[in-house]
């Protein structure tokens, strides 16, 4: 058969079941991307005969003597479709991976189609942006602006990929092929607790290309954690790469590796698995009791208390509450419930190994390929020297790729057979395998006098950690946050970290600070009601102030600075901002309408450990090459640290090229998370750029003799008094003498500086049907000095389209068995276009940050106030109290005040 | 997705594809919801669009709706001014999770054979009195109502081999006014419930159909035109076990609803007499 694709003729026969897709890819085709695999994300959209369908549910063999048209064929680089340059200057993007995607079906709208952008792009998720920023590139809105050499910041320059990202060409982790390259499958426990007995691989093994079946028995015998942290300490070693003992449903049970993915399924269906089923608890309060199933031994002293599954205990007590509970005039007591959430990064998680000149190199989806590379050389006892890591673009992380669950098994087969070797999750397998968010049940006790001052605030969290303790302790700490946030003479926190039969837990955007955001900021809603002040009051009269102690736990020295009233100008802009809103056309006598407001604050790195080194050399081609370990997955840091080295450098972005995320071409970083891509990794950036400026205005002075103050950078040349040497001179000179400018410099996550925001919601609530509509949103935020305001703005943005989809759309329900019933994006409903409504980004300056140029990271605190301060608008509207997420409206009804609108005759 | 086990798919099938029909067979139409999930049973695909059966056909008796007939050739359809009735193509479209990207291979007939609660094509043509033409792989044709087709979630009446090939839509049903409402738990997600009504021109009845929020459509005959409590009796009379759970709804909230809007159907149609 003939296929013609981008005008091109294959003559290539698909397999009889084959789909579109990875016909296509398997043509060389990459920017076709995989998102769902099931029709429903619209990644891997392309045309055939000009008509836009989703190519994993198209029959392969349907494009047959049909043209096809893909993205790499829609333009290309240099000459783009004007939809794809639409995208590139909006920018309609962040981590790239639905942007293919979004594309092609927009560059097929009718006028139509363009006025109702709801319905035309309900067929696209994009888990990144929040939609407001695709919508101004399908309307050619554009925010991308030019720098002038030595201004770069605080322009909202381009991202560094921008051009490669839209045409198609940028590579992510899957878009490569190696010749023999093997594929790996795995066999999951249908139950939530078992020990395996047996496994019989004979069948599987029978299987025409498959060429090795793994079990518990042929991996090395080492605990470790799947949790990315410099400390590995911090997290306890709980895990095999495969186990006898399977701990929750979906658990890997076997890994069966073929020549293609058909035979590794085969191989999977074939194997013959006896299993003891185990009673199995899922409910953390339950996993507590005396008597429970119990999960793990005692061989990791990190556990607390094995018996009890209690990973983590934390018990903390300032002042004395029971004191500040006598004096309060008010107490307010009520519990509050975070489900489970998971964070449906477009990219699925995927690794590919091969050996090259005997060393393992592994191409990873990963937001650390440092600390994935430590893990490695821990597992398979190897010499560092011995192991690369690297990741290419990453499609969409927010915490879930923080994680080691698909490097091991990809080293694990190479090393073995010395062939390479590719495993690549499937969606459902991201639901059901991958970490998601803690669920956390918190008991918030507040006291208060009448007029609001606080006396006592006290905080029970339990903490579902799931199978295994990655994050579980972490999160628990990090979850001191929303005691932090307000000043009160007697606090205490006690949390609880327990195993359950679930799906291991992990990190994810807010770091087990925003369940008890939600928890926290609910509780003092409903405190001001009781007390009959304006919840922004009670706020004013009692967050942290600049001079205060920043106190959750324990009273003693912190590394945190603070000196600026961000959090007070943050309330103060959202209060107006309400009100300037309060006359907005009230929807209809049905709706309910009311208004309400969050805050959050937290420190602009992890308490842990956080490293990052930074490497910039001018070139002979007169560029600088800025390294850094740091990986892009649609955060923006790439284009931040590239600002910032062409700021220091006195140049342009497009003087400087990024060499990122490999540890054979940069060095250690810890990896981008707790918004440390910016804060820490950029502090290394501007040292190591400065540094480089430095040399090359010395090395200027002493060529032309005129005192180095006297010398700054003018984009491709230094100025020195009234005389201008090209760097090219400068480059040529310095080369003869053996010198090149270069520096590297390395930063550390401490001290810290606080970040904060506050936002608004005023919500509609059906008296019926229980339907939520947003009819305004706000979040005023304190980010430092701002280095992309496009950037800063998408990240708010998409952090409150995240936040609302955990609190109004998400629902990760599983059956009494302990096994997912929805583990695929048509039902477990990420926010469409449809359901996120434009928030206004207000900024406040402050000027107190200790990172790179005074900026903070933003982008992970802003999910934090999204849930309660919905949950306080909805009590705002219809007078009840939701204490449990998701608001989903067969939750929301039955409680509604007395309905009207059904007459019973 | 790729559905590696299939070895074989029969482009070119008889003009009577069930002859050939065995074990591990399945139809083969746009494919959107075959190849969306994994499908280790099937080994051979029978595709069915290579019959070229015309997609819409209009007659005196009414409508035939071949099963291969896209949503988007049903959408584009322009229906004759007389079928009152042809609002609901529309609206049944949209109410679709899928995207007009999807509508451009998913076919009428396979969103009936899926019987998903949810599916809209179900809900148009039990609400329009549909009558299915199902094709045996002996060769017999027998025709069923439409309302006795779907018998649960994800369960109809088809024996193995046996095809739907056509749906007929008579012509007085056409001619009715309808009123519908739909809610979803998201802004444009998937139905939690689906309910329409309809009314013969100048009379005074309703024939209410509710799908979406039950596991198999239901639909309730009143003549005359019941009051508020006929009508919430006849919702309440409805087998608890048919009010549907699944992530797209509860069946307390589905019956709720469904009280609800058949209430605001009823005296939509009640009021006024606009089509």
């Amino acid at each position: 058969m003939t296929y013609i694709v981008n005008g091109r003729r294959f003559d290539r026969e698909p397999a009889p079941g084959q789909c579109l897709r990875t016909f296509l890819r398997a043509l060389g085709h990459f920017g076709v991307k995989k998102g769902c695999d099931a029709g429903d994300c619209g990644a891997c959209t392309v045309w055939l005969d000009g008509v836009p369908v989703h190519s994993c549910i198209t029959p392969a063999f349907r494009a047959n003597g049909r043209e096809v048209t893909t993205i790499e064929g829609l333009g290309r680089p240099g000459a783009p479709h004007p939809m794809q340059r639409q995208f590139e200057d909006a920018p309609g993007f962040q981590c790239g991976f639905c942007t293919a995607g979004m594309i092609m079906t927009s560059a097929t709208f009718t006028k139509d189609q363009k006025a109702d952008l709801p319905r035309a792009l309900k067929g696209n998720l994009c888990r990144c942006t929040g939609y407001r920023a695709i919508e101004d590139a399908v309307k050619g809105v554009s925010a991308v602006e030019t720098a002038a050499p030595g201004k770069a910041v605080g322009t909202s320059v381009g991202a560094p990929a921008g051009h490669d990202v839209v045409t198609g060409h940028a590579e992510f982790t899957m878009d490569t092929r190696i010749d023999g390259m093997l594929h790996l499958k795995v066999l999951h426990s249908p139950h939530a607790h078992a020990r395996i007995l047996s496994i019989d691989k004979s069948a599987a093994l029978a299987v025409p290309g498959v060429h090795r079946v793994y079990t518990w028995e042929d991996v090395p015998r080492r605990r470790f954690t799947t949790a990315i942290h410099t400390d590995h300490l911090v997290d306890p070693d709980d895990t095999y790469i495969l186990d006898d003992t399977v701990r929750f449903a979906g658990q890997r049970v076997a890994a069966v590796l073929a020549d293609t993915i058909g035979a590794a399924e085969e191989g999977c269906r074939r194997l013959a698995v006896e299993y003891e089923v185990l009673p199995a608890v899922f409910d953390p309060e339950a996993a507590m009791a005396d008597g429970a199933p119990q999960l793990h031994g005692s061989h990791d002293p990190f556990v607390r208390d094995p018996g009890h599954n209690i990973l983590v205990e934390l018990h903390s007590h300032i002042g004395d509450v029971d004191v500040g509970f006598a004096a309060a005039d008010v107490i307010h007591e009520g519990t509050y419930v975070s489900p489970r959430v998971q964070h449906a990064h477009l990219e699925t998680h995927g690794s590919i190994a091969w050996m090259q000149d005997g060393r393992l190199n592994v191409r990873t989806s990963s937001q650390s390929p440092s600390i994935a590379k430590v893990k490695l050389e821990y597992l398979f006892a190897l010499r560092p020297d011995q192991v690369r890591v690297f990741c290419k673009r990453v499609g969409g992380g927010f915490g879930g790729k923080q994680e080691v669950i698909a490097e091991d098994l990809v080293a694990l087969a190479t090393l073995d057979t010395g062939r390479p070797t590719c495993f690549e999750y499937t969606r459902e397998e991201e639901f059901t395998t991958a970490s998601p968010r803690h669920p956390m049940s918190l008991t918030v006790k507040l006291g208060a006098k009448a007029d609001g001052t606080l006396t006592a605030l006290q905080v029970r969290n339990v903490s579902n950690t799931g199978a295994y303790g990655n994050h579980g302790g972490e999160t628990l700490y990090a979850g001191g946050a929303a005691v932090m946030i307000y000043r009160c003479p007697n606090k205490k926190y006690d949390a609880y970290s327990v195993y359950t039969n679930t799906v291991p837990s992990g990190a994810l955007r807010g770091y087990g600070m925003t369940q008890p955001a939600f928890a926290v900021e609910s509780a003092m809603d409903e405190l001001a009601r009781a007390l009959h002040i304006d919840p922004l009051e009670l706020r004013r009269r009692n967050i942290v102030r600049p001079g205060e102690p920043l106190l959750a736990m324990h009273e003693g020295p912190d590394d945190v600075i603070f000196t600026e009233d961000g959090l007070a100008r943050c309330i103060d802009l959202v209060g107006d901002a309400l009100a300037r809103t309060a006359d907005q056309p009230h929807p209809g006598p049905e709706w309910l309408v009311g208004a309400g407001v969050a805050s959050s604050l937290h420190e602009t790195a992890p308490p842990t450990d956080h490293l990052s080194e930074a490497w910039v050399t001018l070139g002979d081609d007169l560029i600088y090459e800025l390294a850094v370990g740091t990986c892009e997955f649609g955060e923006g840091t790439s284009t931040a640290h590239v600002q910032i080295a062409a700021n220091q450098l006195g140049t342009t972005p497009s003087r400087i090229r990024l060499v990122q995320s490999d540890t054979d071409r940069t060095g250690f970083d810890t990896g981008a998370f707790a918004s440390a891509g910016l804060f820490v990794a950029g502090n290394a950036v501007l040292r190591a750029a400065s540094a480089v400026r430095d040399r090359i205005l010395q090395f200027a002075a002493a060529h032309t003799g005129i005192h180095v103050v006297m010398c700054t950078m003018d984009d491709d040349g230094v100025v020195c008094g009234d005389r201008r040497v090209s760097l090219a001179e400068l480059v040529a000179l310095a080369r003869r003498r053996g010198i090149r400018f270069t520096a590297a410099r390395k930063a550390y996550g401490s001290p810290r500086s606080v970040t904060s925001n506050t936002q608004g919601f005023r919500v509609a609530v059906h008296r019926v049907t229980g339907e939520i509509r947003i009819l305004y949103s706000v979040q005023a935020a304190d980010a430092g000095v701002i280095i992309n305001p496009a950037q800063v703005r998408g990240q708010v943005e998409g952090g409150v389209a995240q936040g609302i989809g955990f609190a109004l759309t998400e629902n990760h329900q599983v059956d009494g068995n302990g096994v997912m019933v929805n583990p695929n994006l048509r039902n477990y409903r990420i926010p469409t276009y449809a359901d996120i409504p434009r928030t206004e980004v207000l900024l406040v300056d402050s000027a107190d940050s200790v990172g790179p140029l005074r900026a903070k990271g933003m982008a992970e605190c802003c999910i934090n106030p999204v849930a309660p301060a919905l949950a306080n608008a909805v009590q705002d509207a219809t007078g009840v109290r939701y204490r449990a997420l998701p608001l989903t409206p067969e939750r929301i009804y039955g409680r509604l005040p007395a309905e009207q609108s059904v007459s019973t005759g | 997705m790729d559905l590696n086990t299939i070895t074989e798919v029969i482009r070119q099938p008889s003009e009577q594809p069930g002859m050939d029909w065995h074990e591990g067979d399945a139809w083969l139409a746009g494919g959107t919801w075959l190849y969306s999930t994994e499908q280790p049973d099937l080994r051979r695909l029978i595709d069915l669009t290579a019959l070229r059966w015309e997609p819409l056909v209009p007659t005196d008796e009414g409508l035939e709706i071949s099963a291969t007939c896209t949503i988007r050739d049903l959408y584009a359809f322009a229906w004759p001014e007389t079928w009152t009735a042809g609002t609901l193509f529309r609206k049944s479209c949209e109410a679709f999770l899928s995207s007009f990207k999807v509508w451009n291979a998913a076919t009428v007939g396979g969103n009936i054979c899926l019987s998903l609660p949810a599916g809209p094509m179900i809900t148009l043509t039990v609400a329009l009195e549909a009558r299915y033409e199902l094709w045996a792989p002996d060769g017999s044709v027998r025709f069923v109502d439409a309302l006795d087709f779907v018998t649960g979630d994800h369960r109809n009446i088809l024996a193995p081999g046996e095809i739907l090939r056509r749906i007929t839509i008579p012509e007085y049903a056409l001619r009715k006014r309808t009123a519908h409402r739909r809610f979803t738990l998201t802004r444009l997600g998937r139905s939690t419930v689906f309910l329409v009504g309809t009314q013969r021109p100048g009379a005074n009845d309703l024939l209410l159909t509710i799908t979406a929020g039950t596991t198999r459509p239901v639909r309730i005959a009143f003549v005359p035109l019941p009051d508020a409590r006929t009508l919430r009796q006849s919702i309440d009379a409805v087998p608890a076990d048919v009010w549907f759970a699944d992530p797209n709804g509860t069946p307390d909230h589905r019956q709720h609803l469904s009280r609800h809007f058949a209430e605001e159907i009823r005296r939509e149609l009640t009021a006024g007499d606009l089509p």
